[in-house]
């Protein structure tokens, strides 16, 4: 990419991000009082991570079917607790395990 | 990020916050191999990519820029998106603000701030008592290390893997975004609510015809906007359970 057309938008995440988290470290101090904005607050990683998740993971690896076996994979292991290390080392492997088999039968 | 024992924390030191940041970087390693591969594709070179990790230090909101940046998307497109999926460390900072040892001014305040992931506010928040700045050094620098270090690996080297490697990677990042939202979820019945809204506003989003003519940026400012208010005003959170 051209980095005249790189560089505006390096400097647009990285300055978007940094502040969202250094202005509430430095300028706001005060608590949040309203209880809908800090529930609303607290809801949105949940909601971010869940609409970048679905449907785009089922497109991840290029074949719908190694796509599932992954996603169902990472879904129970994730549903038990595990790190974040092992449930996503985990759906690499089971893709890479559906491929193999697919290229078998 | 699994609670770390309390018995092995005598203080907080930088080699503590060093050996805490091991695990988060080893994971990191894995998913910012597969942002690099995927950064490149996308047509960025892999100076460009490793600056991006180097500069955002997110996963979510990188995987976000990557398709506004191919599309040639507006800076303020740009802008809305970074706020929107990164709105949740806002809520973090305010969380760790109350954590730090009262000794630490706002510069440090502010160098501290660069590196609030939320797995690194995650263990951060587990220690018991104040957390110190030589511990936080420690902790910041190894994961930040590992995300970059796997950006570049992923950006120089992604291409000379086999493809199926390749295409098992790309489900990396998607397997630790459901690790941080199903152990919550499953935990709790708003967390479950809010995901299943978001999910399902998502794929209206990818399949309606119409609805799917909307970027991807301003899809998920929308899905997230939605299922968040809507969680807020049905399940509004108890003083102690903010994220």
């Amino acid at each position: 990419m051209k980095w005249s057309v790189f560089l505006p938008y390096l400097a647009v995440t990285a300055g978007v991000t940094y502040l969202i988290r250094m202005l509430p470290l430095t300028v706001f101090r005060r608590e949040i009082r309203s209880r809908f904005v800090r529930s609303f607050l607290g809801y949105i990683p949940y909601a971010v991570l869940g609409a970048m998740t679905f449907p785009d993971v089922f497109y991840s690896t290029g074949d719908l079917r190694t796509a599932i076996c992954g996603v169902a994979v990472a879904v129970l292991l994730a549903w038990r607790g595990r790190s974040l290390l092992t449930v996503a080392l985990a759906a690499c492997v089971a893709v890479a395990l559906a491929q193999a088999f697919l290229l078998l039968v | 990020m699994k609670q770390v024992n309390r018995a092995d924390l005598p203080s907080g030191t930088f080699r503590q916050g060093i050996r805490h940041g091991l695990p988060i970087a080893l994971g990191y390693l894995s998913v910012s191999f597969a942002f690099g591969m995927k950064a490149v594709g996308d047509g960025l070179s892999v100076l460009q990519a490793v600056l991006i990790s180097m500069t955002n230090l997110t996963s979510a909101g990188q995987m976000a820029a990557l398709p506004l940046m191919a599309a040639g998307a507006s800076l303020a497109e740009m802008a809305l998106t970074q706020l929107t999926i990164n709105l949740r460390y806002a809520l973090m900072s305010l969380s760790l603000g109350r954590k730090l040892d009262s000794s630490m001014g706002t510069l440090q305040r502010m160098i501290f701030s660069f590196a609030n992931t939320d797995e690194i506010f995650a263990v951060a928040s587990s220690q018991p008592g104040k957390v110190g700045k030589n511990y936080l050094y420690g902790l910041m620098l190894t994961p930040w290390i590992g995300w970059s270090l796997g950006t570049f690996l992923g950006a120089a080297a992604g291409t000379l893997l086999p493809a199926f490697v390749r295409s098992a990677l790309g489900i990396a990042i998607y397997g630790m975004f459901l690790a941080i939202i199903l152990p919550p979820a499953r935990k709790h019945r708003p967390v479950r609510f809010v995901v299943a809204i978001a999910v399902a506003l998502s794929l209206c989003f990818r399949y309606i015809p119409g609805l799917n003519t909307v970027s991807s940026g301003f899809a998920i400012i929308i899905c997230a906007v939605a299922a968040a208010a809507a969680g807020a005003a049905l399940f509004p959170m108890k003083e102690e359970e903010s994220a």
